[in-house]
């Protein structure tokens, strides 16, 4: 016990992540060197994943308020109004060093997490999705990685029975040694029910619900915060273990007590387990915690109080229940097999004072803990422009056909069937838009109305130009949310970047937020959650930058909600927004013709707003028999990608843009675009009432039976090319 | 129509199961707590699908041995009908109210998808709304539903009609595609896909309807 008491000393301040500066403040805030326990827990609220210190100064440019917001970031998750007295609650966050030291448990335990950051605000979960980046498909590691991190995330979702809605997954050796693993949930609630996490009032019983805390994850969050090395396996035992049977029932038992008139306040206990939990509660509620570490239900014997306020044990909560309710509160955690214990109270003292073995083990105030973290303004560097690229200097070394059949079996844009069929996706039964289409589309239960969500991000485009790329990503949301018919409202964000104390780097992140703020500006969508991820990086490099956005959307009539199949032959194809042919960045020039350079395209927003308004009238309308937003790939990946889904070809005619080379018509990634199809008799009164709001459109072609005929080559079968794309991850995986 | 939905911890298709109840039969289920020893008076028994007790030592082993189980059992030896579906399928073999076991997929992944189905025997409780020999199709989400007897079971399944529903293309690896089977007294029925996943044509399709319905007609 005695050695857990002794002071610290900055060598072993150093080793647990701080710098001297902030050894400093420690010692001037405590007027004394810290204890073991002490310095334990200011290393996990400073690290960087904690105390947000790197990132701090610029999240705060974000736009977080809105008609539709309830609660923006701050809290466990965001709450948006969807009507009807109802709230969705939802937030995306990363899992990404842990997934890479140990896959299975690491995705496992990020899909866990952010699920208990949804339901401790008061929400049943009602869906998951997940945004996966992967080293190169060639590189060794990468099949065990895909393989684990998908089981995982199916593993621990599957069991809880919520749904898995969506994502996306790419592969890029920029990720070869720091795979991302973003995991996104929704969950919904109603308005007059939601919880928060400040602890209020003196002398009311602190409560920890859920699994014993053992010795799992300690440090955890320390090593969020630092970049890998060669030795990085040997951080195995910092990675968590899940029990998704116990989330299940913990999620159970706290929406049992939620209906009950009981809880003040509730957290759950995610990075730096108790300690930020506890810290965070009474951080908000400007209250002191008292502490008796005796009594924490643990699952190993003689676990010091450093090892237990350090444990990032999973499926743990912590609650500030109203005084004369433990009993009531006890009986439903009991009924539910889980353990319930008070474990201290609330304090006027403002600090945290932690008591084990009869002994004070820990006592320092709260605010510096919190409140006064560091943060730094790092130093920081544009990133340099990239020339954009004329298309005529580019040759094409393909037929467009040929082209077609290797780009929709090529890494990025192969089906992801073998992924996502390892998910439940249709538990909950309110399903009605699967993976594989442009959203993924749950009903809000028991009523008409439902939720498109959608995670989306280009990091190509990121790297090459960061104030596009992040314009880009919070785009593609709204443009694949608008796709469904669904009124985009709010984003999260889960924001990877490498080691933000290169000038490169924090440059990158810099200027992903500007662009992500100029599209949330334009398009009055707020960002009401996230979670930055730095320090992806192993043996100093860095991956590419990767803003994931999670896109929430409303649809007032899921009758009226589109897809992207196509439905009926003869219906006629129409290009909605203007082709310029882009192909810096493109699929098409890395895919054909090998090369991963130019400036990405760029971004309109109010061509984005104008366009999108427009496809999404026509949906409510009922106009439209299909729509898609084009992405990777251009123009005919997305009709190839319809003519799929619905199991129709298409006649497509040929390109009238006589100035521009067929393969960037055909494959040019401009954006602000849509396909969509209507009924022959409707085509001509679409085509002016687009002229009538000055949206481009083009009347382009017609579906077809089996086959895909692009101009005047010969026709592709459909089969032909379902059958490439869909064996390519499959093979892959074999 | 009276129904009953046990809920086990983990247990997560309850909720499917009693809003499809409630839709064919215009009545809230029963949800029974697992701990519980008797049911209430009902028509009939679902188990539901999930992960009991998190699938650990092996699907629906411990589930089996829940207290409310030997209601389940009593309920179905008066002839009653009771059906489990996916994790409740297990919960019966382990019980022994069903013959054979379900073991993990034979790719060892979870599977999720709809998949097409041939009603061997529509004349059934729970299947004479179907046409015999006719194709459906239901979801499955499962990573146990490979089901396993030993020949002569199988054999005896086969010649008695008990396998009541069987893969079109099989998913799982199951002894001769075998995706749901019936008790000799035609009463307990076990089967991995989801029919309270197929009740509207949002969700799906319609093709688990005809069992509930059919149940509403067989108990009234």
């Amino acid at each position: 016990m005695s050695a857990q008491n002794d002071p610290a000393s900055f060598e072993q301040a150093q080793a647990l992540g701080l710098n001297a500066d902030e050894w400093g403040v420690i010692l001037k805030r405590l007027g004394r060197a810290p204890n073991q326990t002490e310095l334990g827990i200011f290393s996990v609220m400073w690290s960087e994943h904690c105390s947000y210190k790197s990132s701090r100064r610029h999240l705060r440019k974000l736009p977080t308020t809105g008609e539709c917001v309830i609660c923006g970031p701050g809290e466990n998750a965001g709450v948006i109004d969807i009507g009807d007295g109802l709230a969705c609650i939802f937030k995306m966050e990363s899992h990404n060093h842990p997934s890479y030291i140990e896959p299975y448990q690491g995705a496992a335990t990020g899909v866990g997490g952010i699920m208990r950051d949804v339901f401790t605000m008061g929400a049943r979960p009602v869906a998951l999705l997940n945004a996966l980046r992967f080293g190169s498909p060639d590189h060794p590691k990468t099949r065990a990685l895909v393989s684990g991190v998908v089981a995982g995330i199916g593993g621990y979702g599957n069991c809880v029975g919520v749904p898995t809605v969506g994502g996306e997954t790419n592969f890029h050796a920029g990720y070869d040694g720091n795979i991302l693993v973003n995991a996104m949930c929704v969950g919904i609630a109603e308005q007059d029910s939601i919880f928060y996490s400040a602890a209020k009032g003196v002398g009311n019983p602190v409560v920890y619900v859920g699994s014993k805390t053992g010795r799992d994850g300690i440090h955890g969050a320390t090593m969020a915060s630092a970049e890998f090395d060669d030795a990085s396996d040997e951080k195995r035992p910092t990675v968590q273990v899940g029990d998704p049977f116990t989330e299940k029932l913990l999620l159970e038992a706290c929406l049992e007590l939620m209906a009950k008139d009981a809880i003040i306040a509730i957290q759950d206990m995610g990075a730096a387990g108790l300690t930020s939990s506890s810290i965070e509660m009474a951080d908000k509620g400007g209250v002191g915690i008292d502490l008796n570490l005796d009594l924490v239900p643990q699952r190993e014997q003689n676990m010091t109080a450093y090892e237990m306020m350090l444990s990032e044990s999973q499926e743990r909560m912590l609650m500030v229940l109203k005084p004369g309710h433990e009993d009531e509160s006890r009986a439903i955690f009991e009924k539910w097999g889980l353990d319930f214990s008070v474990i201290g109270q609330t304090t006027d003292t403002n600090r945290l004072v932690l008591h084990h073995e009869q002994a004070i083990v820990c006592d320092i105030p709260i605010g510096p803990l919190a409140d006064d973290a560091p943060k730094y303004d790092r130093p920081w560097v544009p990133a340099a422009k990239q020339e954009a690229i004329d298309p005529s200097t580019i040759n094409a070394p393909l037929s467009t056909g040929d082209a077609l059949l290797k780009i929709m079996a090529s890494p990025d844009m192969a089906s992801r069937r073998w992924i996502w069929e390892q998910y439940d996706h249709t538990v909950m039964a309110d399903t009605i838009q699967l993976p594989g289409g442009d959203a993924g589309v749950v009903r809000v239960h028991g009523t008409k109305k439902g939720l498109a969500i959608s995670t989306d991000v280009t990091p190509r485009y990121c790297e090459a130009d960061p104030v596009e790329g992040g314009k880009q990503a919070v785009a593609e949301t709204w443009r694949n949310l608008t796709a469904t018919g669904a009124t985009p409202i709010a984003i999260t964000d889960c924001l990877n970047f490498g080691n933000p104390e290169r000038e490169d780097i924090m440059g990158q992140f810099v200027g992903c937020i500007q662009g992500m703020k100029a599209a949330c500006e334009a398009l009055d969508y707020p960002v009401v959650s996230g979670n930055v991820s730095l320090y992806n990086e192993t043996n100093g490099q860095a991956i590419l930058p990767t803003p994931a956005i999670g896109g929430i959307g409303l649809i007032d009539d899921t009758a009226l909600m589109a897809t992207l199949a196509f439905k009926n032959v003869g219906d006629t194809i129409l290009l909605v927004g203007e082709t310029e042919g882009h192909l810096g960045q493109s699929i098409y020039l890395r895919e054909i013709c090998d090369r991963e350079d130019g400036a990405p395209p760029p971004v309109d927003l109010a061509t984005e707003r104008r366009n999108g308004d427009f496809v999404r009238t026509l949906i409510i309308e009922r106009t439209i028999n299909a729509a898609h937003d084009l992405s990777d790939g251009g123009l005919l990946v997305a009709i190839t990608e319809m003519a799929l889904a619905g199991g129709f070809g298409a006649e497509i005619q040929p390109s009238t843009m006589n100035d521009l080379p067929d393969h960037a018509y055909y494959y040019g990634e401009d954006q602000a675009r849509y396909v969509i199809t209507v009924s022959s008799d409707n085509a001509d009164s679409v085509i002016e009432k687009a002229k009538g709001t000055g949206v481009p459109i083009t009347k382009i072609g017609m579906v077809q039976k089996n086959h895909l005929t692009i101009g005047d080559q010969a026709p592709i079968l459909l089969d032909d090319i379902r059958a490439s794309h869909e064996s390519w991850l499959p093979q892959m995986m074999a | 129509m009276k129904t009953a939905v046990v809920v086990f911890p983990a247990s997560n298709c309850d909720r499917d199961a009693a809003v499809a109840v409630e839709k064919v039969t215009g009545a809230k289920p029963a949800m029974v707590w697992h701990g519980d020893r008797d049911l209430p008076e009902v028509d009939l028994v679902i188990l539901p699908g999930g992960f009991s007790y998190g699938d650990y030592l092996r699907s629906g082993a411990m589930a089996s041995l829940s207290p409310i189980m030997e209601a389940v059992k009593r309920h179905a030896g008066r002839g009653k009908p009771t059906i489990g579906i996916c994790n409740g399928f297990q919960v019966l073999t382990e019980a022994a109210l069903l013959p054979g076991v379900l073991m993990r997929n034979a790719n060892l992944l979870f599977v999720c998808k709809s998949v097409p189905l041939i009603v061997e025997n529509n004349n059934t409780k729970f299947t004479h709304n179907y046409s015999q020999g006719g194709t459906i199709s239901l979801p499955v989400a499962h990573h146990d539903g490979n089901y396993f007897a030993d020949d002569d079971t199988l054999d005896r399944l086969e010649d008695e009609g008990q396998v009541v529903f069987r893969y079109a293309d099989n998913p799982n690896g199951s002894a001769r595609d075998i995706a749901g089977i019936i008790n000799k007294g035609g009463n307990v029925l076990g089967m991995m896909p989801h029919p309270e996943r197929a009740i509207e044509p949002q969700l799906g399709g319609l093709d688990g309807l005809p069992m509930f319905e059919g149940l509403l007609e067989a108990v009234n």
